[in-house]
């Protein structure tokens, strides 16, 4: 077995199993933590798979910024009426048949969709590819062939930071 | 591995150093003597104080949440010290070539984040929740004006390797795969068509090649104080409010990993401003005309001496901007978290967006 395959797998199961106890956890504020655990394995992942922008960007934006803004959450509200907020399990059957459904027509999808991968690129642990890094291609694409996507997205994120201002000012407007 | 042993060993000697150093310059600047007893002039103080830190007793509070408590100063120098990683020593030393080093060195800091919180919310103190939550809130704000300082230095350098934007700053520049027909003109200017790329030194540094680029080392620098939590910015440990903020409930070893991170977090961020904006490991000297300052004081890359005059360069502009934090500690009172984010949102973050945009501007003048 090469050491790539070893380390997705060893990455794998630590992304599978820290979502799990993420999941099982009562305590609010370990749920966090797990899910921290889940996203550094899934940068690892991306690691493994040469994408190097992508896996740094997930540290970036989902480490960095919204499991630390999830943990500030967590610590102001984690004390309602004196006594600590946990995490209960409630809509055991409505809530499992939506999770088998979703997972279903996810599962489905993966397995019938037609990647637009190149077959094979890793044969073996010494094939390297060409290019030392994604991010020169990636950038590229985003200023052409999508352009509009990228567009777009910034314009999403222009509301929701003129939504963040608006919300937190101090008087409100009738 | 050897290069991990080795840079864990620089480190432990530049923090002991440093606190040495900060105890010193400290006493100077209040007009005292400071560690006289331990050794000639009190060198052997910082030794003994780690000694001392690594006998005492592990103390894990009672209510502590310990799986988080006693993690979190693992992560926290973890996180730092992952960031030395992509960091350029000599001309053909750096332990990681990784192509994104940057924008890696960023992301990775952003770890030491988590383990603030997971310190201050572990310790079941409300000290030190007060502490991380002010921390925490300080670090996340001030990354933006320093993610824009160096997002100005990869626009001018068109390069997120560290390696890379370090043979830009000087006469090795055409020995970089990559970078062979390039060539620097004075301030970037390619109008002024005055050629330095031979006479290197310091009219090849970032901060000479686009002259705008000082502010933003400024800004940098500043920004970096508030990220290691230094004063004027220390409002998370203020010990006349909080007791200690964030570490109060650490005692013995975790306490010196503790210490350990933010030391090295100063060295680092130092590191990276030298990097980024003084020219890396290049010389200061140019060559004017027979005079070839630049070429004697930088070696043959590869040889020994390449290695010696790197590392000696690197280091001593590390080592004045080390110096200048201190000096900063010991003189500026500390600011208020109104004044704190006033300072970072209402001043550094506007000016850094015109310093892009003008970046932005200079670089089509450069090619």
């Amino acid at each position: 077995m090469n050491p790539v395959l070893l380390l997705f797998y060893v990455f794998g199961l630590m992304a599978v199993g820290a979502a799990a106890f993420m999941v099982a956890t009562k305590n609010v504020l370990y749920a966090a933590f797990g899910l921290l655990i889940t996203l550094l394995s899934l940068a690892a992942i991306f690691i493994l798979l040469f994408a190097d922008f992508v896996a740094v960007a997930q540290l970036m934006i989902y480490v960095g910024g919204v499991v630390v803004l999830i943990l500030f959450g967590v610590m102001l509200s984690n004390q309602v009426q004196g006594k600590a907020v946990q995490s209960e399990s409630v809509n055991r059957w409505s809530g499992s048949l939506v999770v088998l459904t979703l997972f279903g027509g996810l599962a489905y999808l993966i397995l019938s969709a037609n990647y637009l991968v190149p077959a094979a690129p890793l044969a073996s642990a010494g094939d390297l590819p060409e290019t030392k890094t994604s991010i020169i291609t990636i950038g590229i694409r985003l200023i052409t062939n999508f352009a509009l996507p990228f567009e777009v997205a910034s314009l999403i994120l222009l509301i929701a930071l003129m939504g963040a201002a608006y919300i937190s000012t101090e008087e409100k407007h009738d | 591995m050897l290069a991990l042993l080795l840079c864990l060993v620089f480190l432990l000697l530049i923090v002991i150093i440093t606190t040495y150093a900060e105890r010193k310059v400290a006493a100077f600047i209040q007009d005292r003597l400071g560690p006289t007893e331990s050794g000639p002039h009190g060198i052997l103080q910082s030794v003994a104080d780690v000694l001392k830190l690594l006998q005492k007793e592990d103390i894990i509070p009672a209510a502590a949440d310990k799986p988080l408590f006693t993690l979190a100063p693992i992560i926290m120098f973890a996180a730092v010290r992952a960031g030395f990683g992509v960091i350029p020593i000599t001309p053909s030393v750096i332990a990681s070539g990784a192509y994104l080093g940057v924008f890696y060195l960023l992301a990775i800091i952003s770890l030491d984040v988590i383990g603030l919180l997971m310190a201050g919310w572990g310790s079941n103190n409300k000290y030190a929740v007060l502490g991380a939550m002010r921390s925490v809130g300080q670090i996340v704000s001030y990354e933006i004006p320093a993610g824009l300082a160096v997002l100005c230095v990869v626009m001018i350098s068109q390069s997120l390797d560290l390696q890379e934007i370090s043979f830009q700053q000087g006469i090795l520049m055409n020995q970089f795969s990559g970078l062979e027909k390039e060539a620097n003109y004075l301030f970037g200017l390619k109008a002024l068509n005055l050629d330095v790329t031979f006479i290197g030194g310091i009219t090849t540094w970032n901060i000479f090649r686009m002259p705008f680029l000082f502010i933003a080392f400024i800004i940098y620098f500043i920004s970096s104080l508030a990220e290691c939590n230094r004063a004027p910015f220390d409002i998370p440990e203020a010990e006349s409010e909080l007791v200690a903020g964030f570490h109060v409930e650490y005692s013995g070893f975790r306490f010196a990993a503790m210490f350990l991170a933010e030391y090295s977090m100063m060295v680092l961020v130092s590191l990276v401003a030298v990097v980024l904006f003084l020219g890396s490991w290049n010389t200061p000297f140019p060559n004017i005309g027979p005079a070839t300052l630049a070429t004697w004081t930088t070696g043959t890359p590869g040889t020994w001496t390449g290695h010696l005059w790197g590392v000696v360069w690197l280091l001593s502009k590390t080592v004045i901007l080390i110096y200048t934090q201190i000096w900063i500690r010991w003189t500026f009172p500390r600011l208020r978290v109104d004044q704190l984010m006033h300072l970072c949102w209402k001043v550094f973050t506007p000016i850094m967006l015109v310093l892009v945009l003008l970046t932005g501007l200079w670089r089509l003048w450069m090619i």
